[in-house]
């Protein structure tokens, strides 16, 4: 192939020989009670507006039933054009995103332009497809590049939709209804930021996996504009006494010291040129 | 994601579907829905594109597992489009289908999607072929596919004819997929209609409100 990509070509064909190797795996485990990736419970939203994207996502992790990040950033960085939402497992969006981003960077010092959002597309449906869902990412990917502005989702299985409004994650349900009540072709840049923040913000009150903060992402041919956080969480605790202790804090009761007698068993001598 | 598809045969997105293709006296006329749903209540897309361009010529549409599909297509049209550089020529509507029914039949064990193929070519100008879901390839004037497809069968049985103008090709292809979608619950969107001939290819996009409706609507 033409582009510089580190990727290595896979084998011609489909190959299905992690499917195999699933099914060994869960064999292990008795009574199919296999370990259950954490997810990020999310809503996160993508809006196409008249000069470019605008992408929003919520801000809050979770572990069950414990918040585990709130201020946790599901707007990763794919390259300077484009940006990338993402919703399902926290540590497979994580990990294909930033693969995708170092590849894309190579890909651009070769090539000298900024990769195109159907390019990042491509990559990400070759990849997610190759592992039939066990990659457990929904993404959304927006960005502007010399064919327009451009907003996709590509799904765990990896399906692709080229979409002008989105929302994924838990909470993408709440957030789809104001996106679909409030969407118009050609929005202005104020509208458009304030649609992606009332749809997250749908999101945050109504899905127990959402919440705190909301972030936005405006991405225009001159600029992109990484807001976060955009709005922040009316609810935040006031912590009344501090948690840190000082050094020094702790009494001791008794002390004994110990010198460690230590002897010289070898020792080689390296003159070094320094000339 | 897993809160919507429950007791789906099919992982992920699926395009439960209406998907047709038919010969005219020139051409042919190849048609879709353009619902997407996860399980059975969840409408993923309404606007999904089921009619892809594997070559200039030559149409193909999907049913069945959206990411399957995708994939299945992406490398079909990679095969035609390096077939075509070697031999010098456009790829004939049958090596379209072949290179489909291929990649199905080779790893019909995993894969869950079906094709209708159709276009024009130089030598056999239009033609019409299915690729089921294990691999069966089937040439045939008119055919049907997708879970909508069910609830036309009688329709395209009683009512096509060979030779038919573009025109009345087109009608009876809108009026099939505006029954079948008017029944099958994951069929629904918009219909979108091309139409392939010596001269070129041509697009038509019929919106839901502006497909035919039938005495009890």
């Amino acid at each position: 192939m033409a582009l510089s990509n580190i990727f290595e070509t896979p084998t011609p064909g489909f190959n299905f020989d992690n499917t195999a190797r699933n099914a060994a795996l869960e064999g292990l485990f008795n009574g199919g009670n296999t370990p259950k990736a954490m997810k990020t419970g999310t809503t996160i939203a993508g809006v196409v507006f008249k000069d470019g994207v605008v992408l929003g996502a919520d801000t809050r992790a979770t572990s069950g039933e414990v918040v585990a990040d709130k201020m946790c950033a599901k707007i990763h960085y794919i390259s300077p054009n484009i940006y990338c939402c993402g919703a399902g497992t926290a540590a497979d969006t994580e990990k294909t995103t930033d693969l995708l981003s170092s590849n894309l960077a190579i890909y651009s010092l070769n090539s000298g332009r900024n990769p195109r959002v159907v390019m990042a597309v491509n990559i990400l449906q070759d990849m997610l497809y190759r592992y039939h869902g066990q990659i457990g990412a929904n993404l959304i990917l927006g960005g502007v590049d010399c064919t327009g502005n451009h907003l996709y989702t590509v799904g765990p299985y990896g399906s692709v939709n080229k979409v002008p409004y989105l929302s994924m994650g838990s909470g993408d349900l709440a957030a789809l209804g104001i996106l679909e009540d409030g969407f118009k072709p050609d929005l202005e840049l104020e509208p458009a930021k304030e649609l992606v923040r009332a749809a997250i913000k749908a999101g945050i009150m109504n899905d127990l996996g959402s919440g705190n903060n909301i972030d936005i992402c405006v991405i225009t041919k001159q600029r992109v504009d990484y807001i976060r956080p955009y709005q922040e969480s009316q609810y935040k605790d006031n912590r009344k006494i501090k948690y840190k202790y000082r050094p020094g804090m702790t009494p001791f009761l008794t002390e004994k010291v110990v010198p460690l007698k230590l002897e010289v068993v070898q020792e080689s001598v390296q003159k070094m040129e320094t000339a | 994601m897993e809160k919507h598809c429950t007791e789906s045969r099919v992982k992920g997105v699926s395009t439960g579907t209406t998907i047709l293709a038919a010969v005219f006296d020139g051409g042919v006329v190849i048609g879709s829905d353009s619902r997407a749903s996860m399980g059975e209540e969840y409408v993923s897309s309404k606007t999904i594109n089921k009619v892809i361009q594997v070559h200039d010529r030559i149409f193909c549409c999907i049913a069945g597992s959206l990411a399957d599909a995708q994939a299945i297509t992406k490398a079909a049209k990679f095969h035609l489009s390096f077939h075509s550089v070697q031999m010098e020529s456009p790829p004939r509507v049958m090596a379209a289908a072949s290179v489909l029914k291929d990649l199905c039949y080779k790893n019909r064990e995993e894969l869950q999607a079906g094709f209708i193929t159709a276009g024009w070519d130089k030598k056999n100008g239009p033609q019409v072929y299915v690729v089921a879901l294990g691999g069966m390839l089937i040439n045939q004037l008119v055919t049907i596919a997708g879970s909508g497809s069910t609830y036309i069968y009688g329709y395209i049985d009683a009512k096509y004819k060979p030779n038919m103008t573009k025109e009345e090709c087109l009608q009876f292809a809108t009026n099939a997929l505006a029954l079948a979608m008017g029944r099958d619950n994951v069929s629904g969107g918009v219909a979108h209609l091309v139409v392939v001939t010596e001269k070129g290819v041509e697009h038509v996009v019929v919106p839901g409100d502006k497909l035919p409706k039938f005495h009890d609507e």
